[in-house]
């Protein structure tokens, strides 16, 4: 079986605003895809075209085969969706609340409190299913909105922000929660807070201002680095000519660099020549010259810092060329 | 036809309930009773009358309902966009006829409940005379109607709107002029300036002219097409609102 999700050309407008610019993806089943970008990159919109709420200008989204907008009940019913901020009917009680999304869901008699009893030992929602949902803790709040999509154990599943704004145990419960899931279910999530997406995802693709920039494991995003695969060392100062020299003349290594000095010591980033640099060889053309070594890592490059860079530079790309356009 | 019915179903159930999530159901249910009561008695002139029927009683609907009917009618669509909770509404196997038809039946239900209740109206006026039920309770009906009317106009401008202040004033608004374009101060400004098929339009579309008619006897076929295609047009334009307003 092919994609679970499939998402072409997915474009949107708000007026003069262009909020989605062509956005594709696809997801197939075992996949938990992290859905990156800034705040008003456009996740939140694409989810929305995904999941039916809003008609794209063009483009179509289809779930198990079904176009969300040619064939909307059909595709809803194949997957569970947790909006922005899991709203839900806050004056009901948890109970109430996922009986309510059960009988949507066309479930009738007993198979009501199957579901709900199912959905509520994944959540861990059994100690407040007779509370009203509006009395519930933030964390508890979002379990009940993951709970209704989960009810009625979709094969795909669309989460916006599913940890935004919960503490970090809350956290690692909702990302324990889809680790659980995901080897049945296709699933997307969007966030913009990066440990999540080493935390959970298969895959990332990040949006800036509406398109695609990077689309890849979180490993492939690392590579995008400058110093990733780099090896950190860290020496006495006074030895920093003397071990600089010998790098620089090292086989392996096509260049060095100094990051800085602190508590006596200086720290150099070696660059690999091709191929990866070993720690081993580093170590081994140091100590050759006696220079001891405080530490020696290999640099994997942070998200963070691949996110800044793949989405300030496309602004900035897109600031120059827009004054050599005035120039011209 | 059976899912559209059945899913409605379960939204009314849902909406219905919502009502009473507060003490705000009960508030209403008891300031609607006691009006329709004040009116017929102070205002109406019940006893006074000297006369066994209900029509000091049903007279004031039209009025009262300007107000109560929007109250009811303001948290429909401007709630569920205000929390978002329509983002999740929407996203469900629900497609906006099934959500409006079932939203509408549950505020029309609360109405019926309200009227209801006022059913020692009718007891009295059996008490102390001899009434001609089928007269009470053709308006009874068509007090029904009225309240769907203005119910449907409340669930269009509840869709227009995020917030539940405006939808209320909007909604006594509308209601008002549909109230009004009857009245003879109204149709001697209209005839003055346009000609006679307008001022006849106008004067068709008014609510109390129909509602008056039902309440001295008279159901007609124009009066029941007049008071359900109001119905049928702003829900309809109800989903066009939802459909147009709903991610904003």
């Amino acid at each position: 079986m092919g994609a679970l999700i499939e998402a072409h050309q997915l474009r949107k407008n708000f007026g003069d605003i262009t909020a989605v610019d062509g956005i594709s993806l696809s997801v197939a089943r075992g996949e938990v895809l992290g859905f990156l970008g800034p705040n008003g990159a456009g996740k939140s919109t694409t989810m929305k075209m995904i999941t039916g709420f809003l008609e794209p200008d063009s483009g179509r989204a289809v779930i198990c085969g079904h176009d969300v907008q040619e064939a909307p009940k059909l595709a809803k019913a194949k997957f569970g969706y947790v909006p922005e901020g899991a709203p839900s009917y806050s004056e009901m009680t948890t109970r109430a609340f996922l009986a309510f999304i059960a009988e949507i869901r066309g479930y009738r008699g007993g198979e009501i409190a199957k579901r709900i009893d199912a959905a509520v030992e994944k959540t861990g929602l059994a100690p407040v299913l007779d509370q009203t949902i509006e009395t519930l803790s933030k964390g508890y709040k979002r379990r009940v909105g993951v709970a209704q999509a989960i009810l009625h154990d979709p094969p795909v599943l669309v989460m916006d922000e599913p940890t935004d704004g919960l503490d970090p145990n809350q956290k690692h419960h909702v990302r324990e929660l889809i680790k659980a899931m995901a080897a049945e279910k296709a699933i997307i999530i969007s966030t913009h807070i990066l440990e999540e997406v080493e935390a959970v995802c298969t895959r990332a693709v990040v949006i800036n201002r509406g398109t695609i920039v990077a689309d890849g494991t979180a490993e492939d995003l690392l590579h995008r680095i400058r110093h990733h695969g780099a090896v950190s060392i860290r020496v006495p100062t006074e030895r920093s000519e003397a071990a600089i020299r010998v790098l620089q003349a090292a086989k392996h290594v096509a260049g060095v660099e100094t990051l800085g000095k602190a508590n006596g010591h200086i720290h150099i980033r070696a660059f690999p020549r091709e191929g990866a640099l070993e720690t081993a060889d580093v170590a081994a053309v140091l100590r050759a010259q006696q220079i001891p070594i405080d530490e020696l890592y290999i640099e994997r490059g942070r998200l963070d810092e691949v996110f800044r860079q793949i989405t300030t530079s496309d602004e900035q790309k897109r600031q120059t060329n827009g004054e050599g356009a005035a120039h011209a | 036809m059976r899912e559209t019915f059945d899913t409605s179903w379960i939204i009314a159930k849902r909406e219905f309930r919502a009502y009473f999530a507060t003490p705000l159901a009960i508030v209403f249910l008891t300031i609607f009773v006691a009006s329709t009561g004040a009116f017929a008695f102070y205002i109406g002139g019940f006893f006074d009358r000297g006369q066994a029927d209900l029509y000091p009683f049903f007279a004031y609907h039209p009025w009262l309902y300007l107000l109560l009917v929007p109250a009811v009618a303001m948290r429909l669509w401007a709630e569920e966009r205000k929390t978002g909770t329509i983002e999740l509404l929407m996203t469900l196997p629900v497609s906006p006829v099934e959500a409006i038809l079932g939203k509408f039946f549950a505020a029309w239900a609360f109405i019926g409940l309200a009227l209801v209740c006022t059913f020692p109206m009718w007891i009295t006026v059996n008490a102390l005379g001899d009434p001609d039920n089928g007269v009470i309770l053709t308006s009874y009906l068509g007090s029904f109607l009225m309240a769907g009317a203005f119910l449907a106009i409340g669930s269009f401008v509840s869709a227009m709107t995020k917030n539940q202040v405006i939808a209320f004033i909007l909604a006594a608004t509308i209601a008002f002029l549909f109230t009004m374009s009857g009245f003879e101060m109204v149709q001697n400004a209209v005839k003055t300036w346009l000609p006679d098929l307008v001022t006849q339009a106008v004067s068709a579309m008014s609510v109390l002219a129909h509602f008056e008619r039902i309440t001295r006897g008279v159901l007609e076929a124009p009066t029941l097409v007049y008071f359900v295609s109001m119905i049928v047009f702003f829900l309809f334009a109800t989903v066009l609102a939802v459909e147009q307003k709903k991610a904003e």
